[in-house]
């Protein structure tokens, strides 16, 4: 059982990025205006570790004493993730150069909380999940506060660190009631002993411990009723943080939550399935209701992203492989929509006022911005779920598995509220064609932000040819068999 | 003379686990009380994972302590530092005050 030398070669991917944040910081203390460099560097190290977690396979395999696990589910949620920290990276190098306030720790604290949710999405033990979930948070809490002088970001970075402290002690507890009652923290074990229970003669200890675990879960994916926290923190930060946490901590959450509900608790749905089901459908209803008042566009992006956690959600409620598969597939989508609406957020400035962020900024931006005004269309009716856009086949792929789970309310239900969601979307649409012209923006010229936007705008229009969405299809499919089997 | 077993530990996690939850949602002065009721949690947490590692014979529990011991520290002193900066925006550390942002 215990191993001598642990098996590493499956962890080089986060080994490695680990010492390229350390060396990331040594090139920033002790080289001068260093920010461009270990800007750039920070990505070439993320997509060299993209290689990485490439090149380990996706055979199951375990290491660190089964603290650790690596199969074609986490291949998966490892590129999503890495994917998104190297973008957020490369929009934050126009937004600090305009703002003039560049300091490189800001690539490194991404890089840490990369990190971070790589050991999540690959813990196989409570242990490795808290270490990773703390990785990820105490990064992303500096990053809410980053704007030292601003009023905003340090009441958003104080509230998110506040709510996310909570979050961590209600989620130890509820590990620390498992451990109690299971006798072991690790995955595989406590999946042995929760098979040996009897449907419905689980103890009152381990559920307790279960909620608990799950609620602190639902606090990092920003499910109501934990999400409170997420329209003050995405507005309140700065426009590239904002982007970084609309996806990446997302799809690492996610994951975890996946693994720990099918792997350790697969058969213990019964007791879990209900809670999950309150969470999905009260983010989608939240989500789609309280959008409609925002006038700030990164508050609005927050409570879309809570109502598309929600979608996200109704895969897992499904219990099988088909509902993974939906799960994966919806966050890649959102990660390629979201990226492209916030690099069109980060294009709206003007000369005198700098970054502005209301929705009535945005009018008349057709006869100004003929372009923005169109990228924006294409993200929005995305986001809403038109066909044939890729929202809509995000949508598709979790709704056709609760449906063939039989969960037939739970389907109308979410149709119902990608109804109500598109109002608010397709009013944004409204508002850029139909209303006065307001002042103009300072046009992009960053190369890097113009090649993001395009690539995720063709990727979100040509999702429908089999071309583009078969090799996500496939991938998602296989690495969802390997999770869903245990 | 009463045997004390695994159920007084729990109950003592338990409620210092309560009280520290109440703490941060019942406070309406201090920030820093936040910050107390937050370890409050933590430390009820270690109670509830050395009780049941004694009692199982079982060293993980005691382990896992450690780590969140660690994790704790410097997750107090990342609070501490955010909200040094707010205080130097604010003046103020109320709870009532952090109310820039709503709805």
């Amino acid at each position: 059982m215990t191993e001598i030398f642990p098996n590493l070669e499956i962890a080089y991917g986060e080994i490695f990025l680990s010492i390229g944040a350390m060396l990331l910081l040594m090139v920033g203390v002790f080289k001068k205006d260093s920010v461009n460099l270990v800007s750039w560097l920070a990505v070439g190290f993320i997509v060299i570790t993209m290689f990485l977690s490439l090149a380990v396979g996706s055979e199951q395999t375990f290491t660190l004493s089964n603290l650790f696990v690596v199969d074609g589910f986490t291949q998966f949620m490892k590129i999503l993730v890495l994917v998104a920290s190297a973008l957020a990276v490369i929009m934050s190098r126009e937004f600090f150069r305009l703002e003039g306030e560049d300091r490189f720790e800001f690539p490194v604290l991404m890089v840490l909380a990369t990190v971070g949710m790589m050991i999540m999405v690959s813990a196989n033990d409570l242990m490795s999940l808290y270490m990773g979930i703390e990785l990820q948070s105490l990064s992303l809490y500096v990053l809410a506060a980053f704007k030292r002088d601003s009023e905003k970001s340090t009441e958003a970075g104080l509230k998110y660190f506040v709510l996310g402290a909570l979050s961590s002690g209600i989620l130890l507890y509820g590990c620390s009631l498992i451990y109690g009652f299971i006798g072991s923290t690790n995955f595989s074990s406590i999946a042995t002993a929760v098979g040996g229970i009897e449907e419905g003669s689980a103890s009152v200890g381990v559920v307790v411990g279960l909620v608990f675990v799950l609620a602190g879960l639902a606090f990092k994916v920003s499910a109501v009723p934990f999400h409170m926290w997420t329209p003050d923190v995405y507005e309140g930060s700065q426009t590239p943080v904002t982007a970084f946490f609309s996806v990446a901590p997302k799809v690492a959450a996610l994951a975890l939550l996946a693994r720990t509900l099918y792997v350790p608790f697969g058969d213990l749905s019964g007791s879990w399935a209900q809670v999950v089901i309150f969470m999905s459908v009260a983010s989608m209803i939240l989500g789609s209701f309280a959008a409609i008042m925002q006038t700030n566009i990164k508050r609005l992006m927050a409570y879309s992203s809570i109502g598309h956690v929600g979608f996200a959600l109704l895969g897992l409620i499904a219990g099988n492989a088909e509902g993974i598969r939906g799960v994966m597939i919806y966050m890649t989508i959102y990660l390629v929509m979201n990226v492209g609406m916030f690099v069109c957020i980060m294009s709206m400035r003007r000369k005198e006022e700098g970054m502005v962020e209301d929705i009535a900024d945005l009018s008349g931006l057709a006869q100004n911005h003929p372009v923005m005004a169109a990228f924006i269309s294409i993200f929005m009716f995305s986001l809403a779920g038109v066909p044939p856009l890729a929202g809509f086949f995000a949508k598709w792929y979790v709704i056709i598995p609760i449906v063939n789970a039989g969960y037939f309310t739970l389907a109308t239900i979410a149709v119902l509220a990608s109804v109500v969601g598109a109002y608010y979307y397709i009013r944004i649409v409204k508002v850029m064609y139909f209303d006065a012209p307001a002042e103009e923006f300072v046009p992009q010229k960053s190369l890097p932000m113009k090649v993001i936007v395009t690539l995720s705008a063709i990727l979100v229009l040509a999702f429908i040819a089999p071309q583009i969405s078969s090799p996500v299809l496939d991938h998602a499919q296989a690495a969802a068999q390997g999770l869903s089997q245990k | 003379m009463m045997e004390i077993g695994i159920e007084h530990y729990l109950t003592v996690a338990a409620m210092l686990f309560t009280l520290g939850v109440f703490g941060i949602f019942l406070n309406r002065k201090n920030v820093i009380i936040i910050l107390l009721s937050v370890e409050l949690i933590l430390l009820s947490v270690n109670i509830n994972l050395v009780a049941f590692s004694s009692y199982m014979g079982d060293l993980v529990g005691q382990v896992f302590t450690m780590l969140i011991l660690t994790v704790a520290a410097a997750e107090a002193s990342i609070g501490l530092a955010i909200l040094v900066v707010y205080f130097r925006n604010r003046g103020s550390i109320a709870v009532e005050d952090i109310h820039l942002m709503k709805g």
